[in-house]
């Protein structure tokens, strides 16, 4: 197997093996935001909530000390205590379910704090305009903030999709068949360590780097507007 | 569902957890002052060094920030065993976590570079420093203390990352426990020890180097305003 001429070492089915572990990447790349935009945005909303009131107060402090909790701890433990919680449960679970647990429970604490700052970066005196209007809270959060927040919140979650990918390698440690482990596997056959782990590096750099590009073109796009 | 927590593994492998703890911790120790240096060298180089080191140095940040550590640490470990080089884990871990956060501390040392004002620096060159002495005796000092609360934020990043390193054999807090679950089959509580102790130890290595800062930036110690 050869790309632009450069010997690689590998056979095609080692080289689609590996590709094969890239998908799997992908796949709970995408369970980890997909599942992480689903818990984040609640504690995004937790965490922003306006003060008064002992339900308000409840709110953000839960949403808080989860966040922090959760930032303390490295994600391949949340990954095994995750895998063996589970278990204990009597669920026999394959590697992705718990991966893609972990992967939103972890990504939901990052992505709630990005958004929370994009949610608290909206002027006050939009509330108070919108309240103005004799908008119900809700219809100003969706009409008036939220079309606002989202501008600011594109590239950081940007950025932030360039760490799940990078993080879902994680996984290795519970045995989720992605381009690591694949990557791992190929190299306990062929002990060529350079060339494999090489290739899976320029994966997930073909993968990331357009991300991280994109992400920076929004952030300078912004801060010209 | 109904499940018996046992903590009792506690008693006997407790002091396994303990040289786990030491080890995350003397691995994270190691790393912080080395890839800050590296980061600080690389971020300079790329500001105001040749075009060449610019260009190296873009490609080094870009190369490891779009990367997993995992993949770096792999590529390390196991190539180094293939050129017949023998290192232990503990170093290839630390060499893998300088080369790491290096990368990032780059990235953050240049933006705290790029935010101080144009005028500190035609105001050292009024009193004829030199460049040399510009960079480092002017722009430095207030770019550190500009990102500190960034760069405190990464090496935290940085120690949580370290669990990772039991990949590679080094017997750090996560690969202690694996070991102690293998013995004792009690995965789910191990881990939620850990999960603990790696959240007490993020929580102290974040209050440490604060308190670092307050002793290294007399603004701060004196006027006490914010960093």
């Amino acid at each position: 197997m050869s790309i632009l001429g450069l010997p690689l070492g590998l056979t095609p089915d080692q080289f689609l093996f590996i590709l094969r572990g890239a998908g799997w990447t992908l796949v709970l790349s995408l369970f980890g935001f997909v599942g992480g935009t689903s818990l984040g945005l609640p504690l995004a909303l937790a965490r922003a909530a306006r003060k008064g009131g002992l339900g308000s107060w409840l709110l953000r402090q839960g949403a808080g000390a989860y966040v922090a909790l959760v930032q303390g701890i490295p994600l391949p433990v949340i990954m095994f205590v995750v895998y063996f919680g589970v278990s204990i449960g009597g669920f026999e679970v394959p590697a992705l379910v718990a991966a893609g647990i972990a992967m939103t429970l972890w990504s939901a604490a990052y992505l709630g704090e990005i958004w929370r700052g994009c949610i608290q970066a909206v002027p006050r005196t939009q509330w108070e305009a919108a309240e103005c209007l004799a908008l119900t809270p809700a219809q100003r959060f969706v009409h008036v903030i939220l079309p606002q927040a989202m501008r600011v919140a594109v590239p950081p979650t940007v950025g932030f999709l360039v760490q799940i990918v990078k993080n879902t390698s994680y996984s290795v440690v519970i045995g989720f068949f992605d381009l690591t482990y694949s990557a791992k596997v190929i190299n306990n056959a062929t002990y060529k360590p350079f060339q494999v782990f090489t290739i899976a590096a320029l994966i997930y750099f073909l993968i990331c780097y357009p991300m991280s590009v994109a992400s920076r073109r929004f952030e300078a796009r912004m801060r010209r507007a | 569902m109904s499940y018996d927590f046992d903590f009792a593994f506690l008693n006997e492998y407790g002091p396994d957890l303990w040289r786990g703890v030491w080890l995350t911790l003397g691995m994270t120790a190691a790393s912080i002052l080395p890839g800050f240096v590296l980061g600080t060298l690389c971020a300079v180089g790329r500001l105001y060094g040749p075009r060449w080191l610019s260009r190296i140095t873009v490609i080094y940040v870009e190369a490891i920030r779009n990367t997993p550590l995992v993949i770096q640490v792999f590529w390390l470990f196991f190539g180094l065993a293939v050129l017949q080089v023998r290192i232990g884990a503990f170093p290839a871990a630390v060499i893998a976590l300088v080369i790491n956060v290096g990368a990032y501390t780059a990235e953050i040392m240049r933006a705290g570079f790029e935010t101080i004002p144009k005028g500190q620096v035609e105001a050292a060159s009024c009193l004829a420093l030199t460049r040399t002495q510009v960079i480092w005796g002017i722009q430095f000092p207030q770019a550190v203390e500009r990102v500190y609360p960034a760069l405190v934020s990464q090496f935290v990043l940085m120690m949580l990352a370290t669990s990772i390193m039991s990949q590679i054999s080094a017997e750090e807090l996560t690969g202690a426990a694996y070991q102690i679950q293998a013995f004792t089959f009690r995965g789910f509580e191990v881990y939620l020890v850990i999960a603990g102790i790696y959240v007490v130890m993020a929580a102290g290595l974040r209050l440490v180097l604060l308190g670092c800062a307050t002793l290294a930036f007399p603004r701060r110690r004196r006027l006490g305003t914010p960093l």
